[in-house]
């Protein structure tokens, strides 16, 4: 490619040449970004400066400041609503949630981690500084309108993860899990941006609401279809749905516990609020029967596969592709009504399942070595607290009342079934039934066998039992007073599905 | 009492979840926590009794309501209130937890705190079911109830205990979710789960597409509930839950959850399809008068006695089932009294199933014999309730049956037959299981020293007898409040009303 068509293409996205300083507003927009991002890279060179019996705790304590202090600061952003970097990024409630979302998962898994990473022996100054871009990345995707932006935060999280996947490195699993990670996320990150090429070919640009002016204006091009098709797969890989979902089990597996509890909610949400922005925001064509399949497929495979498992790391694995299912489930509905239990379900999946990925983390101990069903017998008798808590995370899990998980399958079925869709509907609850099952499993394990003599009884340490605590009381909140955060997701579906445009949910069917 | 009355139902409901969660607090001293969760479910009984004892100060059909918006989208309530057949089943909740209580209070040794919260939270969510009035709050309450109970099974129970509680938990999880289902089709159409809304919007024929929809509709609440009731042929949870279960457990399986079935067949099924459910009522009746006889059949040979005692509640809510689809006066009231009859005198028997097997650990008839002579305070206690679980005059099982018996007579004088027969097994193998068990001389030695029951039992069974006793004397006290809310379920279809024969 020749320097003048690279000017040219460089026009066509919108790139201002002639730079100037944008003004002070616009970083308060990416405040949030700019925060993880400088205490990650302060994360880093403090490590060499500390010596090796403290850096655990004050590396995990820099960390924590960080995220707490991006988490403060998404106020501020919140205050700055509006677009910023020549339509690059926006500011809108639904980029506000994402933010809050992603970054309070990075927190609560910074906590889970602190006390693991002494009893795994894993240096901590990368591993903290990973987590921190990888949260950096996640934010921008939720913010970014711009798919070339959304591609590049894609990238910072996905590379950040696939590091974090094999930071256990004494362990084969652990590699194992990153290079599957990389090589098949890789894969998956070509096609989106094969996708986002197309797209540009098909409408001119890469912003996302002049890609939506475009394709509402008349009929859809061909390659317009084929763009959302192939955005679809990209991003079906980073949400682990079905039939893109094979590597989850043996990366799950073999990654460091806390990151999976990170991988398993933080760039699912994201992906999901991309998904969000790209299928619902954009109006991408065609999309109702691939999200139709991917949600059945995901639920039926997902479920399917965790029954017959005996690794409780591999059982979460199958557990969160068939909830990525339920989740998809919400985006074959009606846009108006879906979008926002779909935004609720990521936050009451990621409350839950960081939690349980806490547990396990914690139970775990050194080496990874108790992650069998029958690890877990007669935990209830052992630790009575923690079998108690992950008990309520597997709750929520299955759906019972009083658990986030509940409502958040109880919105999206509301609205599968007032969208129509009864053959969904009867395959999410099908799937909610024979998911009891496995979850019921771990449940029966820690409370009504024998406790197994070689596994030791654990007391959870302050930090982890913080994580845990704070993971519960968000399930409970999500579960009884779900109302401030349905307020808040609807008003950001609001403003992606725009309830005023009936036409694209008919073009939808 | 004016402030009172809005949130006494709150009250009753939470009171006993809030004692569970105090435990929490309570150090592992098992004797303190026997003490408090006792002292908190008397309470709650006592906050309970205020229920009928202010109950004409309310004049509309819904007393004590309470209404204010939980979640505004989608449109969910905190609506709560009762009726005449909800009062009581709260009120038998209430009644039965303290007594369960105590009779826990040696047999559970270990995890004895988290024995006691999950009985108290099971408390709460069993209240809940009973006088939510939004469909949510109902689902609600009802799937909370599942955790509690299946927990108590599997971590108190017997041998096979992990297949009962895993087995209780997938019946009622999978035939829920239809309900589930209704529940939210409902929605979508109504904009409302509120039941008094939805019933209007029903009669009122304001519901799009309904009349296609109704079977459905009604086939999905009626599955949640004809497990959970259980209605032959989906009774084989129950026999399994019952005899593993811990007897707490089957007091208030036998005496409460079974009533949840039940109660949602009086509440939804009739009351809002009220013509389905009358189109549907033959082959729900056949039903119904097979789980009387099969019960029955199979009690008559039960060597187990707590088997016994589970299929005969098979039996015994096949009377509630057919007395609901009479669509009689008689035979509606009929079916309230039996759920509260059977709670009473089936709780009863588990109790004194449970004091044997504290004992001797075994459950089988044959292991016994004779146990009059050792056993006398023991012995009357158990006579006493079964025969009110038999049906004599004057006891509360008579009651009940006998309105039943009337209601179904007036809608086909072949159902009344057939259900007749129902009584007579009932005392056929209630008092050959006593024969067996009490009566001749002590069949085994270990028998002979076996210790009567001491005061703390005997505070726990006194209770049921005395409730026996006055249920069957002065059914009406019960029947006041239960005939109006049974005559407004009845108002459809006032040729039927009128048909009926008062008390």
């Amino acid at each position: 490619m020749n320097l003048g068509s690279m000017l040219h293409l460089l026009a066509a996205v919108q790139l201002p040449l002639n730079i100037v300083a944008p003004p002070l507003e616009d970083y308060l927009r990416i405040l949030p970004e700019l925060i993880l991002a400088i205490f990650g890279m302060v994360v880093m060179i403090a490590d060499p400066l500390i010596d090796e019996k403290r850096h655990h705790k004050l590396l995990g304590a820099l960390a924590l400041i960080g995220t707490v202090t991006a988490l403060a600061s998404c106020l501020v952003m919140r205050g700055h609503a509006g677009t910023a970097f020549s339509g690059m990024v926006r500011v809108d409630s639904f980029s506000v949630f994402f933010h809050i979302l992603v970054i309070a998962i990075a927190t609560v898994v910074i906590l889970s981690s602190y006390e693991y990473m002494a009893v795994q022996r894993i240096r901590a100054g990368e591993y903290y500084g990973l987590i921190l871009f990888c949260t950096v990345g996640m934010s921008l995707m939720s913010s970014a309108v711009e798919l070339v932006l959304i591609f590049i935060a894609l990238e910072i999280s996905s590379i950040s993860s696939y590091v974090l996947a094999g930071f256990r490195r004494r362990d084969a699993a652990s590699s194992e899990s990153s290079l599957k990670y990389f090589l098949l996320g890789s894969f998956a990150t070509a096609f989106f941006l094969y996708g986002v090429a197309l797209m540009f070919g098909a409408t001119g640009s890469t912003n996302i609401s002049v890609i939506r002016e475009s394709l509402s204006a008349g009929r859809p091009s061909l390659l317009a279809y084929v763009a959302a098709a192939l955005m679809f797969i990209g991003l079906g890989f980073k949400v682990a749905s079905a039939p893109f979902h094979v590597w989850t089990p043996d990366v799950y597996e073999g990654a460091p516990a806390p990151v999976v509890g990170l991988m398993s909610t933080g760039p699912k949400a994201a992906a999901f609020a991309v998904l969000l922005r790209v299928l619902i925001d954009a109006r991408a064509p065609g999309w109702f029967w691939m999200v139709w399949v991917s949600a059945a497929l995901s639920m039926t495979l997902g479920n399917l596969g965790a029954l017959v498992q005996g690794n409780v790391k591999r059982m979460l694995a199958y557990s969160s592709i068939a909830h990525a299912g339920y989740l998809l489930a919400a985006f074959a509905a009606r846009p108006e009504l879906g979008t926002s239990p779909a935004m609720f379900y990521t936050a009451a999946y990621a409350a839950m399942n960081v939690g349980a990925f806490a547990v396990v983390s914690h139970f775990a101990n050194a080496g990874e070595k108790y992650v069998t069903l029958e690890d877990y017998a007669g935990l209830g008798a052992k630790s009575p607290v923690l079998a108690a808590t992950f008990t309520f995370f597997l709750m929520s899990l299955i759906g019972i009342p009083i658990t986030g998980g509940f409502f958040a399958k109880f919105y999206v079925l509301n609205a599968t079934l007032r969208s129509g869709l009864v053959g969904l509907s009867i395959i999410l609850v099908l799937n909610s039934a024979i998911g009891a099952y496995y979850y019921l499993r771990i449940i029966v394990m820690m409370y009504m066998r024998e406790a197994r003599e070689d596994v030791p009884a654990t007391t959870v340490p302050v930090a982890a039992g913080l994580a845990i605590a704070a993971c519960v009381l968000a399930t409970l909140y999500l579960g009884v007073v779900p109302s401030r955060v349905l307020n808040l997701t609807s008003t950001s579906a609001a403003e992606i599905a725009g309830s005023g445009n009936p036409s694209v949910a008919s073009a939808a069917k | 009492m004016e402030s009172l009355h809005s949130i006494i139902l709150t009250l009753v409901t939470f009171l006993p979840a809030l004692g569970g969660i105090l435990i929490l607090l309570i150090p592992r001293r098992d004797r303190d926590i026997k003490v408090f969760a006792l002292v908190v479910s008397l309470f709650a009984f006592v906050a309970s009794l205020h229920l009928p004892v202010y109950w004409h100060k309310d004049p509309n059909v819904f007393k004590y309501e309470i209404d204010t918006q939980w979640i505004s989208s989608p449109n969910i309530h905190y609506h709560m209130g009762i009726d005449g057949i909800s009062v009581w089943l709260i009120v038998l909740t209430t009644f039965l937890t303290p007594l369960c209580v105590l009779i826990s209070w040696t047999s559970v040794h270990e995890r004895v705190k988290e024995f006691f919260i999950l009985l108290l939270l099971l408390e709460s969510a069993l209240i809940g079911v009973f006088t939510s009035l939004d469909l949510f709050l109902f689902y609600f309450f009802w799937e909370a109830t599942l955790i509690p109970m299946a927990l108590l099974i599997g971590m108190y129970g017997h041998g096979r205990r992990v297949y009962a509680a895993v087995k209780y938990f997938l019946f009622t999880m999978i035939a829920s979710v239809f309900m589930l289902a209704a529940i939210l089709w409902l929605y979508a159409k109504t904009g409302s789960f509120d039941f008094t809304t939805i019933q209007e919007a029903i009669n009122s024929g304001h519901v799009p597409g309904f009349a296609v929809a109704a079977p459905w509709l009604f086939l999905g609440f009626f599955v949640a509930f004809a497990v959970k009731v259980p209605l032959f042929p989906l009774h084989t949870w129950l026999p399994d839950a019952h005899v593993e279960a811990p007897t707490a457990g089957s007091v208030l399986l036998a005496g409460v959850l079974l009533k949840m079935g039940t109660y949602g067949l009086v509440r939804f099924n009739v009351g809002l399809f009220p013509d389905e459910a009358r189109r549907h009522a033959p082959w729900i009746i056949v039903l119904a008068l097979i789980g009387i006889i099969y019960g029955a059949l199979v009690s008559l040979v039960q060597p187990n006695l707590k088997k016994l005692i589970a299929y005969s509640s098979v039996s015994h809510l096949g009377f509630v089932v057919l007395g609901i689809f009479s669509f009689t006066t008689a035979g509606l009231n009929g079916a309230v009294f039996v759920m509260l009859a059977h709670g009473v005198a089936t709780g009863g028997l588990f109790m004194l199933a449970g004091i044997l097997y504290e004992r001797r650990h075994t459950y089988a008839i044959s292991d016994f014999g004779g146990l009059a002579t050792p056993m006398p305070a023991y012995a009357t206690f158990f006579l006493v309730t079964v025969l009110a679980s038999v049906g004599l005059p004057l006891m509360n099982g008579f009651i009940g049956e006998f309105l039943v018996l009337s209601g179904a007579f007036q809608a086909k004088p072949v159902y009344g037959i057939l259900a007749a027969t129902g009584v007579i097994w009932s005392a056929g193998y209630l008092l050959w299981m006593y024969q067996r068990v009490f009566f001749g001389q002590v069949a085994h030695d270990v028998n002979k020293t076996i210790p009567d029951i001491n005061l703390r039992e005997k505070t726990a069974l006194a209770p049921i007898a005395v409730a026996a006793l006055v249920m069957g004397i002065a059914p009406l006290v019960w029947l006041s409040a239960i005939d109006p809310a049974v005559q407004s379920l009845l108002a459809p279809v006032p040729h039927l009303a009128m048909k009926a024969v008062g008390q």
